[in-house]
């Protein structure tokens, strides 16, 4: 047979586009690393550099002096992921295993039920004020986790892989071995489906964490803030620091010092730690999950 | 096929004797027998009732002059007229250029991108140094809107942005103010767009050329076809239904648009309106910060509407393509 690999040129030329575009998808984060590690009075001087002459820790040392209002936001944002994640897994099984069973006669209607709403929306302003007015759930931490419980998608995909890796003869086997319908569901199903599980835990862990929207206009009190809205509250305002008594206990000629630009990239990294930790696991079996739900059928 | 009453009869006549009332197949027999699956469904239903079907009667703000003293559904119907408003002013059709220019720039350049990346990263030798790029090239997707908004910053900010104290001072010309120039956004939000999703789309269109049976290749090889002829008459053919599928998904949505990306990364600069101010921004800003609620209603109503038709439209010839591939 003869060889289909591509020129030794090629290769060579095809790895330096890929290193470029490698170092092009981390600079920008290389650039908030270095920036939030310059000396204050060298950023005034020569502005953003990616090797800044003067090197400084303060702004980490900042953050750390008076840490309450990082560690509540840590706080808010790990707990608003995991009982968003567990929930919002758990509700979309329940959803999508009975539309998967071709023997329960209505499940085109709860099909309908949750594809429809793919469709046609209210819209924002009735949904805002059906969740400040009508569940008053305003500056709770519940408005974090109840707006993102199920997504069509999600069920979509759920539904699809239990059609396919649970054979209906198990179920029905199942049932003459007399197991009702939720023992058949958490023993039988749920053990053959823990991809699927895995991969939607996945992709609701990354948008509960990445989530400011619902902080943006559901949340007011400070206690509740969370790392991602934190963040955007830093940027936002630029004067952010300066206004939050939590954070600085120092007079007011102190604050004029305030070293705010590399503080605000400092937060942006503490910021986004956990998804650089997380990352080499995640990305594996992320990429797996979304070729799993690729594959329809 | 056999029909769910006949399956109902040989599950219930062969080997449950004690279900034999649900032999009736009355809806109300067949409701009773599947209680626990209608048990499961529950939560959702509910879910569902509260945060999609609820605010659908809430399209009637986009219908009435909205007071907080009477409440919606006392407050006056004024018809039209905050249609009439909003399309009066030249906002609505600024917002719905915008929003639709945008996502016809995305569409292909994504698509165009990461096929090619796709193609070049199945082509690499060095296996593991593939799917060391591919992992690098899709962190950006990983992170927060807010977090690429400080990405952004710190080469745009005015005074120390490394735009303008790096690169521009380096060639000699003038510092921008990029936060209120809008005539450079164009050129950036696609550019931070395919940043950000590049790997994703990589991810998808390198496991399909991944399942792509070597034999097809082996044969072209034989023909004496070339490197660029496999390309073009067998990787590129073999992955259309992909292709196509996520491309008319895409146009579906073209009404809509990623919020935090025009939100965040202009840092909701008023300044920048003329060329980033998109559908949802817009409906967010009337509703937030100018306290307009029935136009803020209408403008929402108005993307839900052509919206809907879009989806269909797309569904409909998803359909024609792969029956398989739509989603209803």
């Amino acid at each position: 047979m003869t060889n289909n690999e591509i020129s030794r040129p090629t290769n060579v030329i095809l790895h330096i586009i890929f290193i470029i575009l490698s170092i092009t998808c981390l600079l920008p984060i290389v650039l908030v690393f270095m920036i939030s590690i310059t000396d204050y009075d060298s950023i005034v001087l020569n502005g953003y550099q990616f090797f800044p002459e003067k090197f400084s820790l303060e702004a980490y040392a900042y953050i750390f002096k008076d840490y309450t209002v990082i560690v509540k936001a840590y706080g808010v944002s790990f707990f608003v992921t995991i009982a968003g994640t567990l929930l919002s897994v758990f509700i979309s099984s329940l959803y999508a295993y009975p539309l998967s069973r071709t023997d329960f006669r209505y499940r085109g209607f709860f099909a309908f039920l949750i594809f429809f709403t793919m469709l046609f929306g209210g819209g924002l302003v009735p949904w805002y004020m059906v969740y400040t007015q009508v569940l008053d759930l305003k500056n709770s931490i519940w408005s974090l986790v109840i707006p993102m419980l199920l997504s069509p998608f999600n069920v979509l995909i759920m539904k699809t892989y239990f059609q396919m890796s649970v054979p209906p003869a198990l179920i029905e086997a199942s049932k003459i071995d007399g197991a009702g319908e939720l023992r058949t569901f958490f023993q039988i199903v749920f053990p053959l489906s823990l991809p699927v599980f895995a991969t939607i835990g996945l992709f609701n862990t990354l948008h509960y964490w990445n989530d400011w929207f619902n902080s943006m206009i559901f949340i007011t009190d400070t206690d509740l803030y969370s790392l991602q809205y934190l963040m955007y509250k830093m940027i936002s305002q630029a004067d952010y620091l300066s206004r939050n008594g939590a954070l600085i206990q120092g007079s007011a000629t102190e604050l004029a010092k305030l070293p705010g630009e590399t503080i605000r990239m400092a937060m942006a990294l503490i910021g986004i730690g956990p998804i650089v930790l997380a990352y080499p696991f995640f990305q594996r079996y992320f990429i797996k999950g979304l070729t799993l739900g690729s594959i329809k059928g | 096929m056999i029909t769910h009453e006949k399956r109902n009869a040989l599950d219930t006549g062969q080997r449950l004797p004690v279900r034999i009332h649900a032999k009736r197949s009355s809806m109300l027999g067949h409701l009773l027998k599947h209680k626990v699956l209608l048990l499961m469904l529950l939560p959702g239903v509910i879910f569902l009732l509260i945060n999609n079907y609820l605010p659908m009667f809430g399209i009637i703000i986009a219908f009435k002059n909205i007071n907080y003293v009477d409440g919606i559904l006392g407050s006056p119907w004024v018809g039209m007229d905050n249609f009439k408003f909003l399309f009066a002013t030249s906002d609505a059709w600024i917002i719905t250029r915008n929003t639709v220019l945008y996502n016809f720039v995305f569409i292909i350049l994504n698509l165009v991108i990461a096929v090619s990346i796709a193609i070049a990263l199945n082509e690499l030798k060095n296996k593991l140094a593939a799917k060391f790029y591919q992992s690098i090239m899709f962190f950006p997707y990983f992170l927060s809107m807010v977090v690429v908004s400080y990405l952004v910053f710190a080469f745009l900010n005015v005074e120390y942005g490394f735009m303008n104290k790096g690169i521009l001072a380096m060639f000699g010309l003038n510092e921008l103010n990029w936060y209120s120039e809008p005539k450079y956004w164009p050129f950036i939000l696609p550019l931070i767009n395919l940043w950000k999703g590049v790997g994703y789309g990589c991810v998808i269109y390198l496991a399909a050329i991944i399942g792509i049976d070597n034999e097809y290749y082996e044969a072209a090889l034989i023909d004496g076809a070339g490197k660029w002829k496999q390309i073009l008459h067998i990787t590129i053919p073999l992955i259309r239904p992909v292709i196509i599928i996520t491309t008319i998904l895409a146009i579906g949505g073209i009404f809509r648009s990623d919020f935090g990306l025009f939100y965040q990364t202009t840092l909701n600069s008023g300044a920048l309106y003329p060329t980033t101010l998109v559908i949802d921004t817009y409906v967010y800003n009337a509703l937030i910060n100018m306290g307009n609620l029935g136009m803020s209603a209408a403008a929402g109503l108005y993307q839900s509407i052509v919206g809907f038709f879009l989806v269909l439209g797309s569904n409909w010839i998803v359909r024609k393509v792969d029956k398989d591939q739509a989603v209803f």
